[in-house]
């Protein structure tokens, strides 16, 4: 348990001065702010930009950010000298994993204020559920990943899907069957619903086979290339 | 401290490493002097638990490496020249992690950053420091928690004769407490000047294995006496009773200005043995 705090105390220090991972983490929370506030469209449904941006926020910030930190250690070979001085393989994923999901659960946050306040824990569970999912996808994908380089081209695409495949849903029916089965597509649908009561049983159902799909994932490339 | 006992390692259809044996006491400099290429790397990580091997044994802290425990290795320091340092981050920021890893006080950063000379360059982020900088930060990261037993794989590669001078003064004076220090180089002056033992290895096999003074004396076949004289005149006798009187004429005579024997050095020997150079590469 100290070396997972060590290794997030390490991850918020490091926060400030990564500007690549600092950047996705303010990036969405700030275009949301602005967004919200400065366009007001008649007929506009409420929240819209906050909702859109959650979805996109979810798909892009903890997956880069899981990535870009693993595969940085794994390059530079200070995930080494971690594993040299007693610092088990889990205990370091578990660290930049609870770091990337506490600094994503904060832009929730700060998302969230355009939110009616009874909505609010709702958007929270949800996009904490959400962010826990990208986040074992990013750790699957700086596990395999050799290096910075490879991690990019393998991420740009999980990326691109799990992000714009929702926003595309809105607009096209075809995409729409088809992103059905994406946990991001799921979460947006949730969002839209914003309630417990309402149906929602196909979206969690849908939700938790993909978290399951991406932990065996996750297992496997542990198991099978750990963190060397 | 280490022992080493008929070590096997193969990489793919590749020996790298062939009936490896040596036994390093307790606060001893151990030298493993070879090429680049010869297994000096691999033999480091297996010493230290990073890699398996095929076949033979290995002792390090004098328990079974496989079964080194998270303890055990809290007595290892580990400087190898592809591990890196949290670029970011200052040389402090970057001992802060380790001191908080091994449970020590913030104290002893400060400290461990003077015994390398970075007391000037504490706050300084370490993507500006220079290589030899870089290296001492490097030594710190070791030194930190005061271990028992250290390995330095090539610790002065690539950088200026003066920062190699005062980073071989830290390696002794770690050496004066009673650490014991496993290095690998393939600069023979280097291991002439801080080992107590040096292993000479080549494509996986130790070819000799003894102090530095002693191979140079095991490899001395010349056995000559190189004399220069005041006149500017070069003499070459022999190493034996024959010349004791001539040597003797020419003192009286006070015409010897400098006078050697033909010992090789340990790069000489590494020639004869193997057909190699140590720093064939560089």
């Amino acid at each position: 348990m100290r070396n997972i705090l060590i290794i997030i105390k390490k991850q918020i220090k490091d926060t400030i001065k990564n500007k690549v991972v600092l950047i996705q983490f303010v990036l969405f929370p700030v275009m949301t702010l602005i967004m919200e506030n400065a366009i007001k469209l008649d007929g506009m449904p409420d929240a819209f930009f906050t909702k859109l941006f959650s979805v996109m926020y979810m798909g892009m910030a903890p997956l880069t950010a899981m990535v870009a930190i693993i595969s940085e250690e794994k390059e530079k070979n200070t995930l080494r000298v971690l594993m040299m001085a007693n610092v088990a393989p889990w205990e370091y994923l578990a660290g930049v994993g609870i770091y990337v999901w506490t600094i994503c659960m904060a832009g929730a946050g700060v998302m969230a204020t355009g939110l009616e306040k009874e909505n609010i824990l709702f958007y929270l569970l949800i996009m904490g559920l959400g962010f826990v999912i990208s986040i074992v996808l990013g750790g699957c994908i700086g596990i395999f990943a050799k290096n910075q380089m490879v991690s990019t081209s393998l991420v740009m695409p999980a990326m691109a899907i799990l992000s714009f495949g929702p926003m595309l849903a809105q607009f096209n029916r075809t995409i729409e069957k088809v992103a059905k089965i994406l946990y991001t597509q799921q979460i947006s649908v949730l969002l839209n619903k914003m309630s417990f009561d309402k149906g929602i049983g196909e979206s969690i159902i849908i939700i938790m086979i993909n978290a399951a799909v991406f932990i065996v994932l996750f297992f496997i490339a542990f198991r099978r290339k750990g963190l060397e | 401290m280490i022992q080493c006992k008929n070590v096997y390692k193969n990489f793919a259809d590749k020996t790298v490493l062939s009936g490896v044996n040596f036994d390093i006491p307790a606060g001893e400099i151990f030298g493993l002097l070879g090429p680049s290429g010869a297994g000096k790397t691999t033999l480091i990580k297996i010493l230290t638990g990073q890699l398996s091997f095929e076949a033979g044994s290995v002792k390090t802290l004098g328990k079974n490496v496989e079964i080194l425990t998270g303890e055990d290795k809290k007595n290892i320091g580990i400087m190898m020249d592809e591990f890196g340092v949290y670029e970011r981050f200052s040389c402090v920021e970057n001992l802060q992690i380790f001191a908080d890893i091994y449970g020590i006080p913030h104290s002893k950063i400060k400290e461990t950053l003077k015994m390398v000379g970075l007391q000037d360059a504490m706050r300084k982020p370490a993507m500006n420091l220079s290589k030899g900088m870089r290296t001492r930060l490097q030594l710190a990261r070791v030194f930190l928690h005061s271990p028992k037993l250290i390995f330095l794989d090539e610790p002065t590669s690539g950088l200026d004769p003066q920062t190699m001078k005062s980073i071989h003064k830290i390696i002794l004076e770690k050496k004066e407490t009673g650490v014991t220090i496993f290095l690998t180089t393939h600069n023979m002056e280097e291991a002439a000047a801080l080992c107590d033992t040096v292993a000479l290895l080549n494509e996986g096999v130790i070819v000799e294995m003894g102090a530095p003074q002693e191979i140079c004396r095991k490899y001395n076949h010349q056995k000559k006496i190189k004399l220069h004289l005041s006149s500017g005149e070069d003499l070459e006798l022999k190493h034996g009773k024959e010349s004791a009187t001539e040597i003797s004429r020419l003192f009286e005579a006070g015409i010897i200005e400098t006078i050697h024997s033909s010992e090789p050095n340990l790069e000489t020997v590494f020639l004869e043995l193997t057909g190699r150079k140590l720093q064939e590469d560089a």
